[in-house]
């Protein structure tokens, strides 16, 4: 009987009782971990001896280094500043001196080391002048400007540059804003205590937001399992348009497209990002990063860490970036003497650290002391039985055992024609799989693998083109040489002709018609130079576009490079027509007014009549071969 | 590096495969009790030669014994295939079968996970060609027996073949309703007053009705521990019944209802252990409700137009040849992607 009531439960589970959260398919309930970080509150961490800032703590470009070793430098001074559209400025976390700009190792998946500022403290902890801004008197555009210099990036982990999700080029079409405060992955409560020590702040920073983006409705999107945090907000919230949703526990509710569809019942199409339907989503901690930037001037030098796992004391820090991880660990009462290494992020998500001399980065939400038993290896992995509990578990709905086999057995066409490339490497199947096969690790090779084997494909295309036109380029200066070299032979002698002309025409005559056919031909030159540097420059410009159209839609590669192939060669074609054309009414021009025709123009046009007819066949194979193509 | 996710759930192969093994104990209970404890024996030398075979050949093949050993599949197998067969079989019938099962359906595809058809079918369909006699002949419940045999002496008749003096193996053998419905319907019987056979119980077999609810038990069992999908059984028995009814309502004279097919032969066994074997099943929750339906309704027609007076494994066999084109072609809609 029990297990009949069960069967039917079972099959009831799917609806949920909350009508206003909507259910995303999938999902894991790892054990959560939370509870061992939250029993002491948000403490300051002291300023170390020595302070390292990668130039890479976000996505995008490197920011430009506005300082030398040996400058001092004050709290809030910024450091290096963002360079082209996307990246991130850096800022001094404190006082103090720059006593190396060099590679050191930070806390990346790859473990290799990158470009760093290393700072020491002066310990007096001096702030520069800061200023707050007006933001409810200041125009939006000045504001989102103003924010590429704070240095804010997405402190969720993603680390996307923040003003650049504000920026809405003056006409908004973002009608909702969501603020991701589910943090759902275990072990992380960040966020969790920022809520429950910072609400108002909190709230102030989403209304900033809101205002910037123009977004009419804000909802703010907590899983149930931080309810200390969700009534925090209530509190803050009253009596402001702003809708808190305490959504169910469960992995990966924290991913944007997930907690879209729970908040909103939108599906996000895979092919479009949530602003290109009206929603944008902001971490929490973002949001308060926001508000301080406004508020006091403060630019982004601190964030709050879990520092949890195998440590004496688990508790979460405001931490100066920049903090190397021991510092961090001797906060928290020194990591116990089992601890074999360091986690950053969750134990879903997060990588190893591949030292403690790390320094913490604008991504480190946590870092976990790690043990063997804490994160034991997985037995020996057995093969796939076709269970389908990762295709059960996978919140993307994919089909996590093809996608094993596919991957597995290299073949990566297939992969991606079952949407390989809408894994979100959640680990939601890893994590069910009784055959303890790391599916997310088969999943990364096969992505990584495809990637690269697409820019060799592109690269060799290119390279294939590149010696197509190199071809014919050098067939082409082969023909501009032989033609200056029928001009001059012509021009002198017309020259000749002409002087023996003067003695009968009037000097200013002769003058004009000289001139003109300096001119004319100088322009005709110039012209087909013009006409030539523009050809190149559509080409080229149409080639520097292809990587980036490759990388979003990988599976149209052909046609663009068809068509550049096609469009270049064209274009060429036209240029020298035009140059030639030009050229021949100089020459018509100087002849009509000299009142000669030189005769020897009609041999060197026969001698440069067969280059020109084997460029013509050259640039036609070029043609055919970039046809010959297309049906690939 | 990164090799996360550092956490998993603690499901094995070898905890499924266990569960499946405890999902069976009701049934092997109710067996016990209507057919004697010959069963024990069937299982107990089928568990033996499965693993035999299982280590023989993955020793041949050299793969490593243990891990693939201990995973439990091979039992599962082996349970099976005993569960199927007739009581009081013959223990060579038993070796066969399950070595087959074993060794050719399994291994010699590549062991665990690679086999595209279900083991235990395999080698019943083996036996049920090979041995068609002995297959179709069951001993009669304990309870309609004339003489009930002993354990010892059905122990003495699984590997002598041997009788106690005064009893003959036709005294204890008689075909299953199945096989019986079938043989006077062709006599130009009709089904209500075949029905009134002392082997035909309240919906199946007298006796045979006890374990096959035992098996639905453990079935409900594995759905709740979610071992298994509810898709297969519910698509296998509601394509049952509703062709059994569609016949039944046509002409029931001649047709029987369609309680009587769901309960009697492998119906529930099939619906709850033989289809939801993953490794030779399909994957996609549509997938798994088309290959389902496509058992029972083969199940079916073999039962009533086929040569064997039960349908279950070669319906299973066919449609495991089916798996590869109804995964490709039920593949569910990816989140974000067109509907």
């Amino acid at each position: 009987m029990n297990a009949i009531i069960n069967f039917a439960s079972n099959l009831i589970r799917g609806v949920s009782s909350n009508k206003d959260v909507f259910k995303f398919n999938g999902g894991v309930h790892p054990y959560d971990h939370k509870a061992e970080s939250t029993t002491l509150p948000i403490a300051q961490l002291a300023i170390p001896e020595k302070l390292i800032l990668p130039l890479r703590q976000h996505v995008g470009y490197i920011p430009k280094v506005l300082v030398q070793v040996g400058n001092f430098v004050l709290k809030g001074q910024m450091l290096a500043k963002a360079e082209g559209t996307v990246s991130a400025a850096i800022h001094a976390p404190t006082s103090g001196t720059i006593t190396a700009i060099n590679q050191q190792v930070i806390p990346h998946p790859s473990g290799l080391p990158d470009m760093c500022i290393t700072l020491t403290p002066d310990g007096k902890d001096t702030w520069m002048q800061l200023q707050a801004i007006d933001w409810k008197n200041t125009d939006k555009k000045t504001l989102i400007g103003s924010l590429r210099s704070s240095g804010i990036v997405g402190l969720g982990g993603a680390t996307f540059p923040t003003h650049i999700k504000l920026h809405t080029n003056g006409k908004s079409n973002i009608h909702t804003l969501i603020i991701n405060a589910a943090e759902c992955e275990p072990y992380i409560t960040c966020d969790d205590m920022l809520m429950r020590e910072r609400a108002d702040q909190v709230i102030k920073g989403i209304e900033i937001v809101q205002y910037l983006l123009g977004a009419e409705k804000c909802i703010i999107g907590i899983e149930d399992n931080k309810p200390q945090a969700a009534s925090a907000m209530t509190m803050a919230c009253v009596g402001k348009d702003i809708q808190i949703k305490v959504v169910p526990t469960l992995y990966p509710s924290g991913d944007a497209r997930r907690l879209i569809h729970l908040l909103l019942d939108i599906e996000i199409p895979n092919d479009k990002r949530s602003t290109d339907i009206g929603i944008q989503v902001f971490n929490i901690a973002t949001v308060l990063a926001v508000y301080r930037y406004f508020e006091f001037g403060e630019p982004s030098i601190a964030r709050i860490v879990t520092m949890t796992g195998n440590v004496a004391q688990p508790q979460n820090f405001e931490v100066l970036f920049g903090t190397p991880l021991q510092s961090l660990i001797a906060a928290a009462g020194g990591a116990n003497p089992d601890t074999t290494h360091y986690i950053m992020g969750g134990p879903m998500m997060g990588f190893d650290l591949p030292s403690e001399q790390v320094p913490i980065t604008k991504a480190a939400n946590c870092i976990i002391a790690a043990t063997a038993d804490l994160f034991a290896a997985p037995p020996p992995a057995m093969p796939c039985i076709r269970c389908a509990r990762c295709a059960e578990a996978c919140p993307v709905n994919l089909q996590p055992q093809e996608l094993y086999w596919f991957s597995k057995a290299n073949n990566f066409e297939k992969a991606r024609d079952y949407n390989l490339f809408d894994c979100i490497e959640c680990g939601c199947c890893t994590y069910v799989c009784p055959s303890n096969i790391p599916l997310v690790q088969y999943y990364r090779y096969a992505k990584s693998e495809i990637i690269a084997l697409d820019k060799a494909k592109e690269s060799a295309d290119l390279a294939r083109e590149r010696n197509d036109f190199r071809l014919v380029r050098i067939e082409r200066e082969k023909l501009e040489r032989a033609q200056k070299h029928a001009e001059r032979a012509q021009a002198g002698k017309t020259e000749t002709k002409l002087a023996e002309a003067t003695k009968e025409k009037p000097p200013e005559k002769l003058g004009t018609a000289a001139n003109t056919e300096v001119t004319t031909d100088k322009q005709a030159a110039i012209a087909a130079a013009i006409a030539r540097a523009k050809a190149q420059k559509l080409a080229s410009a149409n080639v520097a576009e292809l990587p980036v159209e490759n990388i979003a839609t990988s599976a149209t590669t052909k046609p663009p490079e068809v068509e550049v192939a096609e469009l270049k060669a064209k274009q060429e074609k036209q240029a020298l027509i035009a140059a030639a054309i030009e050229r021949a009414k100089a020459q018509k021009l100087v002849a009509a007014q000299a009142g000669v025709t030189p005769k020897n123009v009609e041999n060197v046009s026969a001698a440069v009549q067969a280059e020109i007819n084997e460029i013509d066949a050259l640039r036609e194979k070029v043609k055919l071969a970039a046809n010959t193509k297309k049906p690939e | 590096m990164n090799r996360s996710p550092y956490i998993t759930d603690a499901s094995t192969v070898s905890m499924i495969m266990l569960k499946v093994l405890v999902a069976l104990v009701p049934g092997i209970i109710a067996y016990t009790w209507i057919y004697g404890g010959g069963i024990l024996v069937s299982l107990a030398i089928a568990t033996t030669t499965a693993l035999a075979a299982e280590a023989l050949l993955l020793k041949a093949r050299q793969r490593p014994v243990k891990p693939y050993l201990t995973d439990m599949s091979a039992v599962v197998t082996a349970w099976l295939l005993a569960l199927a067969l007739p009581p009081l079989a013959p223990w060579w019938l038993i070796v066969i079968g399950t070595f087959f099962a074993i060794a050719i359906a399994k291994q010699l595809y590549g062991g665990l996970g690679y086999n595209p058809f279900n083991p235990a079918m395999v080698g019943y369909a083996v036996l049920l060609i090979s041995f068609p006699l002995i297959m179709t002949k069951w001993p009669a419940p304990l309870l309609l027996a004339e003489h009930p045999l002993s354990f010892m002496e059905q122990l003495k008749f699984i590997f002598s073949h041997v009788l106690p003096n005064d009893i003959k193996v036709d005294a204890i053998t008689s075909a299953t309703p199945l096989d019986y419905l079938k043989t006077q319907l062709m006599l130009k019987h009709e089904v209500a007053s075949i029905r009134e056979a002392p082997i035909f119980g309240h919906f199946g077999a007298t006796g045979g009705e006890i374990v096959t609810s035992a098996y639905l038990l453990g079935g409900l069992y594995l759905i709740q521990q979610r071992i298994i999908s509810w898709h297969l059984p519910t698509a296998f028995l509601a394509a049952l019944a509703v062709v059994s009814l569609a016949f039944y309502a046509i002409s029931p004279a001649h047709y029987a209802n369609p309680l009587f097919h769901l309960m009697s032969g492998a119906s529930i066994l099939c619906a709850f252990f033989i289809i939801t074997d993953p490794v030779s099943g399909p994957t996609t929750p549509r997938g798994k409700l088309y290959f389902a339906a496509g058992v029972g309704i083969l199940t079916y027609l073999i039962r009533v137009y086929g040569g064997y007076p039960d349908g279950v494994a070669f319906a299973v066999l066919l449609m495991n040849m089916c798996v590869p084109l109804i995964d490709s072609l039920t593949q569910p809609r990816v989140f974000g992607h067109k509907k």
